[in-house]
């Protein structure tokens, strides 16, 4: 299996204090790895650290070749590789309010991808009915249910087709049989390939889906 | 105690602060009500400061006994008020720049030429008269001074006013600058204005007047005012022999509420243009400033808040003066765009604090979740924060462009007659304001209201429907 994502002593400091300190772990392509632990204990703070939405102090951080060194968060414009590699369902979803679930999912794809209207389209319907939204399509955000909401914003990431998807908290708004629907659909995504890391503090939702368990604190 | 009232600001010769003691004034005119209290045997009189239009509606409420201050004898005056004798004569007189001199030499000469006076007086009257038959331009001031300063910048082609306020203003300005045409476009008169119902006073008054010219004692207060000339003895000699207190040669504008109608709604249509043409800058020079405020670098960030800081900690009044007469020395901006510009500048401040906050309102996960899609800081803005804050900013943006739409009076002051202005001339010349402050408020309303509805729609519209 090849690793996708490489983490090596990772340390982010908060306030004059180490919220992370030396984290390492490795993702492989199609691994599920769950990232436990109590809350305020940084996995939130890891995640973000490799989605570069915030610095981190020391240790290093490489997706699919591309790496990521302590310091200053760099522009966007040299991220590029990156967020074609990496996506990320936040875990209050944050879908765009002021457009339906479609064009959540249809906004990077022409915008960033520069797709046509209708090839857009059909890549976020097919995303939708994979992820068993479909119907849902013309829906506003705030129209959708909790799992709703998650799905089409597991969908929204998915649309560039990241090889990488980070999820924060993903079970934290489901109930026990969403919860089992949720880790079957993650399975999937890694069937297809995908690697990914999964911050969560429900040890039972890790132990029944995750491939491994890293734990944290 | 004998209360008299006037305006300071209309200056000497007639009244004005006194140099050595501001707290007093001094002018003939105040010489002429102290002699008047002399005559009516009152031991002093009291000055009370009032705004020269609104001297009548002061005198009818009374506020004081008596108005004096250039107040002019015109019909209408007559017909709503006591009024005395007249005690000068003045003439209408042109002035025009030294260039000009040659070519003008009446009204009839000023075809599509733009002419300045001051709002509301018998100039005023005579060239709105002279604008449907000559075709001129009628550029109303609220003040006697800024007519003759714009006439030497060039903002106006000719200045017609009382012949003392024509040659106070050339020897404001050296001799030079202008001329005085010697034909006299009209000749009228200053009088006392007293309530309607104090024709008895008013009466005393005249025989006060009386006392005065044929004693000599007025002739000597002109003089000292070198405001003496030989057709004050004239008058003087008319109104003694006659004893007839009507002396007026010219004639009022008719004064039905219909012949206002076509003014109103040019005024109104004037007032739309300055509210939607600033409101239009504002919003540009607003999005400039909150992005500034926003994403700007450190130093941008300060600029932008002390402009908005300064506009909004400022009266508008004061921008507006600044940016009309204070910036004449640079740029001569028309007073239109001065307007524009000013009101414009002005709300742009409120416009970027409105936008800011709509802007900061959109929840940072949604662009942070533009950052992880791939999407360059510009495109976050444009596709994702500025489409939501324009909803966030829509209800505020439309109040305060009702805001503006009543603000936009007070360009008046820079001589652009729109919807309240209008209404005021309106109401000075029939000498009330119920129904012209009734149509007024029904116009604004008119322009305000679909407005408001406008918004509610838009709003709801653009709401997403919540499940």
């Amino acid at each position: 299996m090849t690793t996708l994502l490489a983490i090596a002593a990772l340390r982010v400091r908060y306030d004059g204090r180490d919220v992370l300190r030396a984290l390492s772990l490795e993702v492989g392509r199609g691994e599920f790895v769950a990232l436990m632990g109590p809350s305020g204990v940084g996995k939130t703070t890891a995640l973000r650290s490799v989605a570069a939405l915030q610095p981190f102090d020391d240790g290093r951080i490489v997706v699919d070749g591309f790496a990521l060194a302590p310091g200053p968060v760099p522009p966007e414009s040299r991220l590029v590789p990156l967020r074609r590699r990496v996506g990320f369902v936040f875990q209050a979803h944050a879908l765009f309010e002021h457009l339906t679930a479609r064009d959540n999912v249809t906004l990077a794809l022409r915008h960033v991808l520069g797709k046509t209207r209708p090839d857009a389209d059909a890549t976020a319907n097919k995303l939708l009915n994979e992820l068993d939204v479909g119907a849902r399509a013309d829906a506003w955000p705030a129209q959708l249910s909790g799992g709703e909401a998650q799905r089409v914003a597991i969908a929204r990431a998915l649309a560039p087709d990241p090889a990488l998807l980070l999820l924060d908290e993903p079970t934290a708004a489901l109930d026990p049989a969403r919860r089992s629907g949720l880790g079957a659909t993650l399975r999937r995504l890694c069937q297809q390939g995908r690697g990914l890391l999964v911050a969560t503090h429900d040890a039972e939702f890790a132990r029944a889906h995750a491939d491994r368990v890293v734990t944290l604190g | 105690m004998f209360l008299w009232g006037g305006d300071a600001e209309g200056g000497a010769p007639f009244v004005e602060a006194d140099p050595a003691d501001p707290s007093r004034v001094r002018g003939f005119d105040v010489e002429v009500a102290e002699r008047i209290a002399r005559g009516l045997g009152r031991r002093s009189a009291q000055f009370v400061q009032v705004q020269w239009s609104n001297i009548d509606q002061s005198v009818e409420r009374g506020d004081f006994a008596i108005g004096l201050s250039g107040v002019e004898d015109t019909p209408a005056r007559r017909a709503r008020h006591a009024v005395t004798l007249p005690y000068f004569e003045f003439r209408e007189v042109l002035a025009v720049r030294p260039e000009d001199a040659n070519t003008i030499h009446g009204l009839a000469d000023l075809r599509g030429r733009r002419v300045a006076t001051l709002g509301a007086t018998i100039a005023y009257d005579v060239l709105l008269q002279a604008r449907d038959s000559t075709g001129l331009i009628a550029i109303s001031y609220d003040d006697d001074v800024h007519p003759y300063s714009d006439l030497l910048a060039g903002r106006v082609d000719a200045v017609l006013l009382d012949h003392i306020i024509a040659q106070r203003a050339l020897r404001r300005h050296g001799g030079t600058g202008f001329a005085i045409l010697p034909q006299p476009v009209a000749i009228s008169h200053y009088v006392g204005v007293l309530a309607r119902t104090n024709s008895a006073l008013r009466d005393s008054v005249d025989a006060v007047l009386r006392e005065a010219m044929r004693d000599g004692s007025l002739e000597q207060i002109f003089r000292r005012w070198s405001v003496w000339d030989e057709t004050q003895g004239a008058l003087f000699e008319r109104v003694l022999r006659s004893g007839a207190t009507a002396a007026t040669g010219v004639t009022a504008s008719s004064t039905g509420a219909l012949a206002y109608l076509p003014s109103l709604a040019r005024a109104a249509a004037v007032t739309l243009l300055v509210s939607v043409l600033s409101m239009a800058a504002a919003v540009l020079v607003g999005l400039a400033l909150a992005s500034g405020r926003v994403y700007g670098a450190g130093w941008l960030r300060l600029i932008t808040t002390l402009y908005i800081e300064i506009i909004r900690g400022t009266p508008l009044l004061l921008q507006l003066f600044v940016i009309y007469y204070g910036l004449a020395g640079f740029v001569r901006l028309p007073a239109l765009l001065a307007a524009i510009l000013a009101l414009g500048l002005n709300y742009a401040a409120y416009e970027a604090e409105i936008y800011r906050g709509a802007l900061e309102a959109v929840p940072r996960p949604q662009l942070e979740a533009g950052r992880t899609l791939g999407f360059s800081e510009m495109q976050i803005l444009r596709l994702i924060r500025g489409p939501q804050a324009l909803r966030y900013a829509l209800a505020p943006m439309t109040n305060d462009f009702v805001a503006l739409l009543k603000d936009s009076a007070l360009v008046s002051v820079i001589t652009v007659v729109e919807l309240t202005k209008q209404t005021a001339i309106y109401a000075t010349n029939i000498g009330s304001w119920v129904v012209p402050g009734a149509l007024c408020a029904v116009v604004y309303l008119a322009m305000s209201l679909p407005l408001a509805r406008l918004a509610r729609r838009l709003e709801r519209r653009w709401r997403t429907p919540a499940g």
